[in-house]
């Protein structure tokens, strides 16, 4: 427990001490875990409302119309489903699957900079910051 | 046929590509999308949009589930998600450009590749043990168990394998897909990487590559709430049950069975492409 952290890629092989490779990664799979267990609960509620009201109407999908801007962005997302809104909680939902592998990146960032890797927490912060941009719609 | 009958034949599609995904290797997302325009008649972006969420759903979904066996190359696999991350923004931004009915095309070969790859499945013969001088320097070496020793493996020809990831996230953006194919074309072959590995951080990328485009098609308006809640759910309860029988499934059959429809997807795809129908 003891062992200093180091970036020596050895260490893998070494005793387990905090944030070791082995330690990050059974904190990875708890987070993808919970990430989409919350994401199928909250698409699930969402489809429950969404069926009760919407299940009797015609299906649109042959013509590509767009959602409107509460389905689309982060923001008017949570909004939207915190008004109760069946699509909105569907949405919602999709946005927190959207966010798992995010914050999963975070994560691996977060480990890096407590193992004092500073190239992989370099790397860890560029592809957060395209996951964000995508995220935030600032692509081209 | 109305919403609610819809999204229950949506469902149990999505849940055969879950669990017929799961059990070959191929991941479900890649029959999702022609399952949904052919079959269903839904617009290609919109089926897109719900197939990238799927894949994410998966993906995230089995990773949580290995990631603890000590095969996935953390370092390696976040390296080569810059390219992965950076293809999949530049596939969302031609998905705008390009026509359904040549996204249509391309995918009917992608899909030609994959059911190929699937038959094939034999990992590269020989591994050289020789260290690369780039790899060395980004830390990328790594070892894997084997029963209960750790055994050291080098990553060669990273460049090689950098912009072959740069082509599976445009892929992955472009069609919807997790690109599992292609990622492990470069890993196990360009960067010869043991195939344990080579696969667990394929799985372990898809979800980001995916996420990346995700967000773009959202904020486009291309992931509707309806049409993306039976296929997420599906798709992640077949591959859930998939990932459980794996083990006393005979999955030669079943990889020959799934090749054969993903063979007539990829026509269908093509032809329909071509004459305009998508």
């Amino acid at each position: 427990m003891s062992k200093p952290e180091s970036p020596d890629p050895e260490y893998q092989s070494g005793t387990p001490h905090l944030w070791t490779d082995l330690e990050v990664e059974t904190k990875v799979g708890n987070l993808l875990r919970a990430g989409v267990l919350t994401s199928a609960v909250l698409v699930g509620i969402g489809a429950v409302g969404y069926l009760v009201q919407h299940g009797s109407e015609q299906p649109h999908y042959g013509k590509f119309n767009g959602e409107p801007g509460e389905l689309r962005h982060a923001a008017l997302i949570l909004q939207d489903a915190f008004t109760g809104h069946s699509e909105g909680i569907i949405q919602f939902g999709l946005l927190v699957l959207i966010a798992t592998p995010v914050a999963r990146v975070m994560l691996a960032a977060f480990a890096f900079l407590k193992q004092g890797d500073r190239f992989y927490l370099g790397v860890s912060l560029v592809v957060l910051a395209i996951l964000t941009a995508s995220l935030l719609g600032l692509s081209p | 046929m109305n919403v609610l009958e819809l999204t229950l034949l949506l469902a149990i599609m999505a849940f055969a590509a879950g669990f017929l995904g799961s059990l070959t290797g191929m991941g479900g997302g890649i029959v999702i999308v022609p399952g949904l325009t052919l079959l269903f008649g839904v617009e290609i972006r919109y089926a897109i949009g719900a197939a990238l969420i799927s894949v994410i759903a998966t993906s995230s979904g089995a990773a949580a589930a290995y990631v603890k066996e000590g095969f996935a190359n953390i370092r390696l696999g976040l390296f080569l998600e810059i390219a992965t991350t950076i293809g999949a923004v530049v596939g969302a931004f031609l998905a705008t450009k390009i026509s359904g009915n040549s996204i249509a095309v391309i995918f009917g070969g992608i899909l030609l590749y994959s059911a190929y790859a699937m038959m094939r499945n034999t990992q590269s013969p020989h591994k050289t043990n020789a260290a690369d001088a780039l790899a060395v320097r980004l830390r990328l070496d790594g070892t894997y168990p084997l029963k209960n020793n750790l055994v050291a493996y080098h990553v060669r020809h990273v460049p090689l394998g950098f912009a072959l990831m740069l082509a599976a996230g445009i892929l992955s953006g472009l069609l919807g897909i997790g690109s599992g194919a292609l990622k492990v074309l470069a890993m196990d072959r360009a960067m010869q990487i043991p195939f344990k590995v080579s696969t667990t951080t394929s799985n372990f990328m898809i979800g980001v590559t995916a996420a990346a485009s995700a967000g773009i098609y959202l904020n486009r308006g291309y992931i509707d709430p309806g049409l993306a809640m039976p296929v997420m759910l599906g798709v992640l309860a077949g591959s859930m049950l998939g990932a459980r029988v794996l083990a006393q499934a005979n999955v030669r059959i079943l990889k020959i069975v799934f090749s054969v429809v993903v063979t007539a997807l990829a026509a269908q795809m093509i032809i329909n492409g071509i004459l305009g129908k998508i």
